[in-house]
């Protein structure tokens, strides 16, 4: 079967990137796919690269671009909310005269068409938020 | 056309659940998870209507999420099946849509 997620959260925020990481990692493990995931809202905080958690804590933007890289799942940002909370690639930091850019591996920045996409073009569209 | 709803909120918290069974049709499920697995508890003023709603709805709660509140397995309504996150990917191929009462 093909899923979309959609996260609407934040990482270490409530429990909705724990969840949906989790989902994803299990509907991958049993040979699902997984065609997209896309960040909204405040869910673009799980892109970041610049995170740095307690050693003992899980590192939740690097499991995600851990997904991505043994995976291949697309990970995609929010564009609007992203720059809105200063979650910028490289072509959008240049764009807007910013000198740093903070988007880990394995995500990129798109717009909203690509969740309507997901939506149409998975059986099953997932929602994980607050 | 069957549909899982998610319930992810303590029904002391916000009225999700409560309008979750109001509207669900019969023949869909409903998944508690994340702090929603506190109406899976016996003996809760919640108890009663999950009891009645079980008569149309089949009730699944995500078993991690117990065990990460200290909640154990053995004090869940009677007729609510506990499922891990494998089971929780089965339910949504089971089912034709999905509902996250967010």
């Amino acid at each position: 079967m093909k899923y979309g997620i959609l996260v609407n959260e934040g990482p270490y925020t409530h429990q909705a990137s724990d969840s949906a990481y989790k989902f994803t990692k299990a509907a991958i493990d049993k040979g699902h796919e997984v065609f997209r995931v896309f960040f909204y809202h405040d869910g673009v905080n799980n892109g970041t690269s610049l995170a740095v958690p307690p050693q003992d804590d899980r590192h939740i933007p690097d499991q995600w671009s851990a997904l991505a890289k043994d995976h291949g799942v697309d990970l995609v940002l929010c564009v609007a909310a992203a720059q809105r909370r200063g979650i910028l690639d490289e072509d959008e930091a240049k764009r807007n005269g910013k000198t740093s850019h903070n988007v880990i591996e394995g995500f990129r920045i798109s717009g909203l068409g690509q969740l309507i996409e997901a939506g149409i073009q998975a059986d099953r569209l997932v929602v994980f938020g607050d | 056309m069957s549909m899982l709803h998610t319930v992810n909120k303590s029904p002391f918290e916000r009225n999700a659940l409560e309008s979750c069974i109001r509207l669900a049709k019969a023949g869909s499920s409903v998944l508690l998870m994340e702090d929603g697995v506190i109406a899976a508890m016996q003996g809760t003023k919640y108890s009663q209507s999950m009891a009645e709603a079980m008569a149309n709805i089949s009730f699944y709660v995500l078993g991690p999420d117990l065990k990460a509140r200290g909640l154990s397995e053995g004090n869940v309504v009677e007729g609510v099946k506990v499922v891990d996150y494998n089971g929780f990917v089965d339910l949504t191929v089971a089912h034709d849509s999905v509902q996250s009462w967010l």
